[in-house]
């Protein structure tokens, strides 16, 4: 229950820092008011570090480091900001601008903009930059998957996976460039393991995982996030008592999310938590 | 744990005969009674590794994974079937399409000394002659290039060429000097009795008499060190394992040698199989780990057929067993074949592999020797390393470094390819020349002039003919700014177009990137494309050497292991030789 | 047994313990965030029994489940107990500080050898054995269980035969230790938190305790019964006695889900007047008299709920309410109007705090507190204790906290009242699927693409003996009632036994067919118990 903390020693940016044993030197970071873009980083996850946005260079070590899972350790000397390491973070968005559609990333359109990265550089006239061109896939009334919008994170995998669900319905399927998020055979996500928690869509960070609703909202030119609130409140559906952020628009529940950081959900919800809502705005009731 | 959900699609009978034959019939979930059914995590954790020898048992019954086929190895082993298919879907030599006929598949080598040695015009024969061919990575048989594997429907594997003599394939056979090809043509390598006649298994009897620790002391004195490319000091890795206590550990031999260029391990596994097995016992005993395994890529069917008979007599013999050879040591060895991923010989993505998961990358760290093969403990070194410690064993670590040089003691095999005249596996003390090695497998053969040579394999770099000079030692290589890497001399006229070879090598790398880091996934497709586009437009122009360079450093800054780190490597080092087309 | 009512331990807790029986609980579909806990439980290398009639989804994640007949849950759990004492692997050290009366309580076990649990339970002894060692040897263990527990005729006598297995071992009142029942819905934990139990004031102060009784009557400056009222069970008996006349349903619709729900439904007929204050026209509510539209109270309004690890959090509105739709405490408020008596306009967390002055256990959770510190488990006696992750650590104190020694219980095995016969051979129990809630008056709005509807479940060797198909239309009896409905069928249920939801009375009134037969002491009906047929439909 309670550990004692034991304190670690670090520099960052030449700034010492005091942060308890085993933190990231992401959360180190955060704490020293450094700001670090992240994408396959979630507080509710497992760190993955695939995406390599947040890499730091850490003296004496030959490669950049993932900051989100690399646990500080003590006299560690970090730089954030080094040549190098601006130089690998406007790479790797480069590289996830020139073939995926970036449009609804929570936070990348900032940083690509930060780094200066250009992704139109890969298009070339002898041969164009291979880009993802898939349809979205809309299966069932509750949520879409449109993969030209897909970084390959693996939050989706991991939320349905051991860091939340344990049911497994998705993993990375192929390999190299072509890999991608998918079922067994691509059978229909009525036909797989898929028990429609949401908990894809709850951790995906581009839209390639969204509700039905907003999609349609999208589609309609109706979405509108800045005129939306979100209320925190507790689900009805069960005991448990999860607590669940219903995002309003024009007095609307539009979409339901769960903190991350709270003990009982750890922002993960089930079919009921997070698509159960719709009877609030019955039109019987209206 | 995972909710397991099994579509309607049922295995046919030769699926489920295939299936049970390479994995036993113990599933994870018992039904005792209609009222007890057992099952739990532990059981299907234990189970797990055996999901990549079951896909294999498909593939090979009906030339393909079925769905029916992969629902029932799901059910057995309670594997959740969108995670089954991710994995059968990162391997070359599974596929999840029917093909639409039941027979063999006739793998062909597109990598660069089968590319230089008319692998198309060999393709068109046998596409011609009605095969099925499939166009393959590197098949590690460089030295009778163009190189073929067969991959068998219902029946084995095979490799056509394996008809041609020892041999050829030994060039040094008889020469005293050698210490690792040693046995190669004087042992019968399906004999336990020839193994042990030619002093087979003294150096496992020696390590029990020194005891662990000696053996550890004597392999860290000797200096030997990695002979995978990363060079990385051995008795520092074995006595790191050796002082885990308190969990299972593991010795690993990492026989899934993949690197374009490379076929020494082959070679060693083919003919000295019994070397390989006793020294993984070594390892094993010195580290006090009792699981030994042995993984070996797909392709090498002969030596995967060899090395289990290897196992199999040494366990008759109680040397691999409960009290492996009277050490009073539990030591056994498990072989699993890999399924064509050359990310797989990297240790971490080899442990994910073996484990039935996808071939990716871990990070490190943690290192293997604390969290390796199932997390837990462990020693993994490639058979060359391996076979290095029985002479070390046997002999000290002082004579053992009266060969080489102070930094690079002992003895390196090479694997020589390309336009030399008598290509194969050459056993050298470190410190022989580049130039001396090239004389030693009789020159260069073919027209014109050396142009250059590729040290170290896709993963290395290339050299000019001003680096014949260059001793060939870890520390000279270093320097000069190229590496050993895994043995690779694969040497190039100037009448090749080396412009194609680096499209191709740039091409291996986009094939292999197993897709999980950005830099590495996105990277090794940009460079290919940028490839393409020098090739078609023939002008290296300043922003694609801009382009060429960013996308080498955040490669070798960022990406997660070396397959990315590399990835660039061999490709900026001929556009700085100037061998490429347009190229400044 | 220890005092008031709640789960003892947090779902934190149930990650770090290392045996869990899962008895008579279908967690995965019924408490999916929960199970999230409980899985990660087992990742970290937790056993789990599984005792259940069906093998239901949860049950595939143990290592045994333990498929035991509908109602033999006390002959399992003094099995249980009587191998423990037998295998000498009971606490005695704590049994001797904590409790009372368990040598009544082994003479009483002893019959119930690994023998005669097989014969009662129809599981095999091996592993009866094999779990009460399991449970017994642990570090930390913890029973859960939900309705399969309670929704029995002997539903208290249920839960008492697994407290005696906690109080063998000394598996409660640490962490990782512990009984959990899981609550159904969001706020049965704080219904009894607040009072709404016939024989409790809030905060599980005892009606009729002189103290407690002297206090709310001074809050509440009146004069207050001192006798406990009805539960809901006793009410529908007055109701057939006449001595109910008018009924105040809030929130609830018992005219789909009350068990035997035609002879319910008859009840609330013969009423004098009904009123039924809810946010849908349900069934209920069209027999009313008067119906009261109120809001949704966990997006429309304020005010607090409780969860089953005893956690109390905010819910808050976040939408406004439809047409005249009014919060319930309002509607109550311009009730009391009405009649006469004026409460003012306090706010939800006036109420609230009125509440912490009377109940003891709520008293350190202020608005503040719950706000920011995620929910406060109680008991929280004042603002600065932190909340009680689990409870009864007095069990291990010196003198027992001032408390006496828990009791052991002696619970008897009688299996469900409704004996299976010639010519209702067959077992039905009932029981919740993932994406559906109760009578499906709020979850059959959205479209979930696993919904299948109602079916009955019936195992390959009853469907090939009556000739029935997967998919084929039946007809399905008890004693009080007939419906028609589809047959699925399934491995998962031993012969014998069929199962089926309740959330499409729309659509199959499957409590037409169970069981109104109640426990006395809970007021709980045994909907998990019905007798029934099954037959084709001639013709098709």
């Amino acid at each position: 229950m309670t550990v004692t903390e034991v304190s670690v020693s670090l520099t960052i940016d030449g700034q010492e820092v005091d942060v308890p044993a085993g933190t990231s030197i992401h959360k180190a970071c955060e704490s020293a008011g450094i700001d670090t873009p992240t994408l396959c980083w979630a507080e509710n996850l497992t760190p993955v570090n695939v995406c390599r946005v947040c890499v730091v260079e850490v003296e004496g070590s030959r490669a950049l480091v993932p900051s989100c899972a690399r646990p500080v350790e003590d006299g560690m000397v970090v730089e954030t900001d080094s040549e190098r390491v601006q130089h690998s973070r406007k790479m790797v968005l480069e590289f996830l601008g020139s073939g995926i559609d970036l449009s609804q990333a929570d936070d990348l359109g900032r940083w690509i903009d930060h780094y200066g990265a250009e992704p139109d550089r890969y298009d070339q006239p002898e041969v164009p930059a291979q880009k993802m061109y898939e349809e979205p896939k809309i299966q069932d009334d509750l949520y879409i998957r449109d993969y030209d919008k897909c970084v390959l994170c693996y939050k989706c995998v991991e939320a349905c996976g051991d860091d939340a669900q344990y049911t497994f319905a998705i993993a990375v399927v192929g390999r190299g460039f072509d890999a991608r998020i998918g079922t067994e055979f691509d059978v229909t996500l009525p036909d797989s393991a898929c028990v429609y928690c949401g908990n894809c869509i709850g951790v995906c960070p581009t839209g390639a995982l969204q509700f039905k609703t907003e999609f349609d909202m999208r589609n309609a030119g109706e979405w509108r996030p800045e005129e939306q609130d979100v209320t925190t409140t507790v689900c009805s559906f069960c005991g448990v008592g999860c607590n669940l952020e219903l995002h309003t628009q024009d007095d609307k529940i539009v979409k339901v999310t769960s903190p991350a950081d709270h003990s009982v959900t750890h922002g993960h919800l089930c079919i009921k938590g997070r698509f159960g809502w719709t009877y609030v705005q019955s039109p019987t009731r209206r | 744990m995972a909710d397991i959900f099994i579509g309607l699609d049922l295995a046919d009978e030769v699926e489920i005969t295939a299936v049970t034959a390479a994995i036993g019939n113990d599933p994870a979930i018992v039904h005792e009674t209609e009222r007890l059914v057992i099952g739990g995590g532990a059981r299907r954790h234990e189970r797990r590794h055996l999901l990549l020898p079951a896909l294999h048992a498909l593939q090979n019954a009906r030339g393909w994974i079925s769905p029916g086929g992969l629902n029932h190895v799901c059910d057995v082993l309670q594997v959740p079937p969108a995670e089954a298919y991710g994995v059968a879907t990162f391997y070359e030599m599974f596929r999840v399409d029917d093909p639409g006929h039941g027979d063999d598949v006739v793998h062909v080598c597109m990598d660069a000394a089968c590319q230089i040695a008319a692998n198309e015009e060999l393709i068109a024969e046998l596409e011609a002659g009605g095969a099925h061919v499939h166009r393959s990575p590197c098949l590690g048989q460089c030295e009778r290039a163009p190189a073929q594997f067969v991959q068998g429907v219902g029946g084995p594997d095979r490799v056509p060429a394996d008809e041609i003599s020892v041999e050829l394939r030994i060039p040094q056979q008889g020469d005293s000097s050698l210490r690792l090809l040693k046995n190669i043509g004087i042992v019968d390598p399906t004999s336990l009795d020839s193994y042990r006649a030619a002093g087979g298994f003294d150096a496992l009897a020696r390590a029990v008499e020194l005891g662990p620790k000696a053996v550890c002391d004597a392999i860290a004195d000797s200096g030997l060190s990695g002979r995978g490319g990363a060079a990385f000091p051995t008795g520092v890795k074995w006595k790191a394992v050796a002082a885990e206590q308190g969990r299972p550990k593991h010795v690993v031999a990492n026989c899934d040698e993949s690197e374009p260029g490379t076929f020494k391990d082959r070679v060693l596994m083919e003919n000295d199989p019994f070397a390989v097995v006793e020294s993984l016992a070594v390892a094993g005993f010195a580290t006090g780990a009792e699981n030994g395994w042995i993984y070996i890529r797909g392709e090498y069917p002969v030596a995967t057929a060899r090395l289990q008979n290897a196992v199999d007599q040494c366990r008759a013999a109680g040397l691999l067993g409960a009290d492996a050879a009277g050490s009073g040591h539990a030591f056994d060895v498990e072989i699993r074949r890999g399924a064509g991923a050359y990310i797989c010989g990297e240790e971490t993505a080899l442990f994910a592999s073996l484990e039935g998961f996808r071939g990716e990358p871990r990070s490190k760290p943690p290192f293997p020797t604390t969290h390796g093969l199932f997390q837990e403990p462990t020693a993994i070194n490639n058979p060359e390393t391996l076979l290095n410690a029985l002479d070390i064993v046997l002999n000290g670590a002082d004579e053992y470094r009266s060969r080489g040089t102070e930094q690079s003691p002992g003895t390196k095999l090479l694997c020589l390819s390309g336009r030399v005249a008598k290509p194969g596996v050459y056993e050298i003390a470190f410190g022989t020349t580049l130039g001396d090695v090239l004389d030693l497998a009789g020159g260069l053969t073919g027209s014109g002039e050396l142009a250059t040579v590729l040290m170290g394999g896709a993963a290395g770099s290339f050299v000019g003919p001003d680096a014949l000079d260059m001793p060939l030692t870890l520390e000279d290589t270093r320097e000069r700014g190229t590496t050993l890497g895994s043995g690779v001399m694969m040497a190039f006229t100037d009448e090749i177009d080396m412009t194609a070879i680096c499209v191709r090598i740039s091409e291996f790398f986009r094939n292999e990137s197993c897709g999980q880091c950005v830099p590495c996934r996105v990277g090794t497709v940009r460079q290919h494309e940028t490839m393409v586009q020098l090739q078609r437009s023939g002008s290296m122009t300043a922003e694609r050497r801009a382009l060429v360079d960013d996308m080498a450093r955040v490669m070798v800054d960022a990406s997660i292991c070396g397959l990315g780190h590399t990835a660039a490597s061999a490709i900026n080092s001929a556009i700085d030789l100037g061998l490429i087309e347009g190229a400044p | 047994m220890f005092g008031a009512g709640g789960g003892t331990s947090s779902y934190e807790e149930i990650e770090e313990t290392d045996v869990i029986l899962l008895w008579g609980s279908n967690a995965r579909e019924a408490h999916p965030i929960f199970f999230h806990h409980l899985l990660k439980g087992l990742d970290n290398g937790a056993r789990m029994y599984a005792v259940d009639p069906r093998r239901t989804s949860s049950a595939k994640f143990a290592d045994a489940w333990l498929g035991l007949d509908v109602g033999s849950d006390i002959a399992m759990a003094n099995a249980v107990g009587r191998e423990i004492i037998a295998a000498d692997l009971h606490d005695k050290e704590f049994i001797a500080h904590s409790s009372e009366g368990f040598e009544a309580y082994k003479a009483h076990v002893e019959p119930y050898t690994l023998a005669e649990g097989e014969r009662l339970t129809g599981v095999p002894a091996g592993a009866i054995k094999e779990m009460a060692h399991a449970y017994a040897t642990a570090e930390t263990a913890q029973i859960l269980w939900t309705l399969g527990i309670t929704e029995h005729h002997n539903a208290v006598e249920n839960v008492l035969s697994l407290c005696n297995l906690a109080l063998l071992t000394g598996h409660i009142g640490r962490w990782g230790s512990g009984l959990v029942p899981l609550r159904g819905q969001n706020n049965v934990q704080g219904g009894g938190d607040m009072g709404s139990l016939p024989n409790k004031f809030p905060g599980f102060q005892d009606i009729g305790d002189p103290e407690a009784q002297a206090k709310f009557e001074v809050a509440w400056g009146m004069k207050l019964p001192d006798q406990p009222g009805l539960h809901l069970t006793l009410m529908f008996e007055a109701m057939e006695e006449g001595s109910i006349k008018g009924v105040y349903v809030i929130g609830e619709n018992p005219a789909d889900s009350e068990a035997d729900v035609e002879h319910a439904r008859t009840l609330l007929q013969g009423l004098d007047i009904l009123v039924v204050q809810d946010i849908f026209m349900t069934r209920t509510a069209e027999m009313a008299d008067v119906v009261l539209p109120a809001s949704v109270g966990w997006a429309e309004c304020d005010g607090t709920v409780t969860s089953s690890e005893r956690r109390v959090q905010r819910v808050r509105p976040a939408v406004s309410p439809p047409g005249e739709c009014m919060h319930d405490h309002e509607i109550i408020r311009e009730l009391a109007t009405r009649l006469g008596v004026d409460w003012g306009r306090p706010s939800p967390m006036d109420l609230w705090d009125e509440l912490r002055t009377l109940s003891p256990l709520h008293a350190g959770m202020s608005y503040e507190r719950l706000e920011s510190e995620g929910g406060l488990q109680w008991p929280c006696p004042d603002l600065d204790h932190p909340g009680s992750p689990f409870l009864h650590g007095w069990l291990y104190e010196e003198g027992l906290g001032g408390r006496g020694p828990a009791p052991f219980s002696i619970t008897n095995f009688e299996g469900p009242k409704e004996q299976l016969t010639e010519e209702f051979p067959l077992r039905l129990t009932t029981g919740r699927a993932l994406d559906s809630f109760n009578t499906g008056v709020q979850s059959n709005a959205f479209a979930s693409p696993i919904r299948y509807g109602e079916e009955i479940d019936v195992n390959p060797a009853d469907a090939d003996r009556l000739g029935i198909a997967d998919g084929e239309r039946v007809t399905v009896s008890s004693p009080r009632g007939s419906v028609e409905m589809d047959v699925r069928i399934q491995v998962d249920l031993p012969e014998g036994l069929t199962f089926t939801t309740f959330h499409f009375p729309e659509l199959v009134d499957i409590n037409l067919l169970t069981n109104d037969e109640w426990d006395p002491r809970s007021g709980t009906a045994e909907f998990k118990a019905a007798a029934i047929r099954i037959e084709k439909i001639a013709n098709g």
